[in-house]
């Protein structure tokens, strides 16, 4: 027996208001179904909104419910999920932003997502215990500087020009009054080290340092990239910094 | 004895095997965890929507897991789009058999809908048409997720909003003819019987009296909101955003009497209020099941 078409014709008008309600449908009291297709349109979109809305609620506290909604609803047509996980939607959504004309005068709202994205990439990251000081201290010295790192399945690392951390932390705590001077480039560091994701703000030595860790270089490469962009880089505070936070979970070769 | 569908011993034993027979339940919102923590007397089951644990680990699974210490639980599908007209995504039934098997869930259900199409996830229990064609496909479907968690589900009933002209089959027939076929059991939801009654202008008992009562082995309840479908005819709408309605507790409480103390849970996933406004709707279920259980010991009831 051959398919019949209602799935197209469901999926189809159920991501374009303007197509009408498909054929084949109908009400048990005759007359025109639309109203009741329209709850399935509503569902779709709705929820979909809403799950957007709570991966970024930031960038929606940012520029408001209403806004937000009606930018998650042109991101939704254009960017369906295509996993039934929703808790791993809105990848493409920070670039979305920098393309949508109306939001570039918030240069930093993109920055702020991927913040975001990846607070909730952190958040569902596998169980690892964090790199220990002993793990380290244990590697001969000779050997530290060809020491290359196992990132911790929570940890990333988000270069913005903008203060996108302050940025995050004021709007997902909800603070009010405080004057955000947008323009200080922020590297944000997001990992997972005990039950909480953590999002703190590094300076740029150490995010090129870490960077550079976090691509599998090892520690004397990655020292000398962090001179490189940083003068002052301080090679001890910046490992004291990887094991407080937990960027490792493991010393791969050294 | 009841005749509820029976669930597969599990052979690991790394929760206990806390029965769900006679119980009464409700989601499990991660919000709720320390309430539910703190209360001490609460001795019900709690349902989760597999997808919200299908990542990798962090605190959903450390949630989960300290629940399932104390509580059996109920792993309640929402994503396989089992009515689709596609293949069962491979990927995601693994992770769903990987949860079966890793938190030895009291109850497995799914729905009777689909929400994949074309590889674009939609997010919403979607209607299929009642047809032999359909119902082949619900039933290869249904197979192959009974096979991959090495038990048999339980099926729940939608609640739908429109009618398809194609249908051959009326939705209590469509499903007797899937439990015949798969042995799967039913979850019925009273709530989506009393949203589609009304939705379609049929009589909720009618529904009820021609549904195979025999198989269900949970039943759900939940709040629907009131909308009119824009011809003059009320819309109901299965919104889980409020308390259980008169009507669908009383529609309840028939079934109840009719079939004994059938596991039940209280769904309420949008509004969501404090645990102990849960709880209450939980201890209302379980005030009807134990009021029931009694005389149904002694005999199964007429009619």
């Amino acid at each position: 027996m051959p398919d019949s078409g209602h799935e197209s014709a469901f999926s189809t008008a159920i991501r374009d208001p303007y197509v009408p309600t498909p054929g084949g449908v109908i009400s048990a009291f005759g007359g025109v179904p639309a109203k009741r297709f329209d709850v399935y349109r509503n569902n779709v979109t709705v929820s979909l909104v809403k799950a957007l809305a709570e991966i970024f609620p930031a960038v929606s506290r940012i520029v408001g419910e209403q806004r937000f909604a009606d930018l998650a609803r042109l991101f939704v047509r254009e960017n369906p999920p295509k996993s039934p996980l929703l808790f791993r939607y809105g990848r493409e959504f920070p670039a979305f932003i920098e393309s949508f004309a109306p939001a570039r005068s918030m240069p930093y709202l993109a920055d702020v997502a991927r913040l975001e994205r990846a607070w909730l990439d952190a958040f569902h990251a596998a169980d690892a215990a964090p790199l220990s000081p002993q793990s380290l201290a244990a590697i001969p010295p000779d050997n530290l500087p060809i020491a290359r790192f196992v990132a911790h399945p929570a940890a990333a690392l988000t270069r913005s020009p903008f203060a996108a951390v302050t940025i995050f932390h004021t709007n997902r705590e909800e603070r009010t009054g405080q004057r955000i001077d947008a323009g200080i480039a922020e590297n944000g560091l997001v990992t997972r080290p005990g039950h909480d994701v953590v999002v703190r703000s590094v300076p740029a030595g150490t995010a090129a340092f870490l960077n550079a860790l976090l691509t599998d270089d090892t520690l004397a490469e990655a020292a000398s990239k962090a001179t490189a962009e940083d003068a002052e880089f301080d090679l001890s505070a910046a490992i004291g910094l990887m094991l407080e936070s937990g960027v490792f979970a493991a010393i791969e070769s050294g | 004895m009841n005749s509820h569908v029976t669930v597969a011993e599990t052979t690991s034993a790394r929760f206990s095997k806390y029965p769900v027979d006679g119980l009464a339940g409700a989601s499990f919102k991660p919000e709720h965890f320390d309430a539910i923590n703190g209360d001490s007397a609460f001795a019900g089951f709690l349902e989760v929507h597999a997808e919200n644990y299908m990542g990798d680990g962090g605190a959903p699974h450390r949630l989960l897991t300290a629940m399932r210490e104390r509580f059996p639980v109920s792993l309640h599908g929402v994503c396989m789009s089992i009515g689709g007209q596609g293949d069962i995504d491979a990927d995601h039934l693994a992770r769903f058999a990987e949860l079966a098997r890793r938190y030895e869930p009291a109850l497995v259900s799914e729905h009777l809908a689909w929400s994949t199409h074309d590889g674009v996830f939609l997010n919403d229990l979607l209607p299929l048409p009642y047809t032999a064609a359909t119902l082949e496909r619900v039933c290869a479907h249904i197979d192959q997720v009974q096979q991959a968690i090495k038990r048999p589900i339980l099926l729940e009933n939608p609640s739908t909003y429109l009618l398809f002209e194609e249908s051959t089959y009326s939705e209590t027939d469509f499903l007797d003819e899937i439990v015949e076929r798969t042995g799967c059991g039913l979850l019925l939801d009273v709530n989506n019987v009393f949203v589609s009654a009304t939705n379609h202008g049929t009589s909720a008992m009618d529904y009820l009296s021609e549904f195979p009562l025999e198989h269900v082995g949970e039943i759900h309840l939940a709040g629907h909101a009131e909308q009119d479908d824009g011809e003059g005819h009320k819309l109901l709408i299965d919104s889980h955003d409020g308390p259980v309605a008169d009507a669908v507790w009383k529609l309840f409480e028939i079934v109840i009497s009719q079939c004994g103390p059938i596991p039940t849970l209280v769904e309420w996933d949008n509004d969501v209020p404090d645990w102990p406004v849960l709880r209450a709707e939980a201890a209302a279920a379980r005030a009807i099941l134990d009021r029931h259980a009694q005389s149904y010991m002694l005999g199964r009831r007429h009619a």
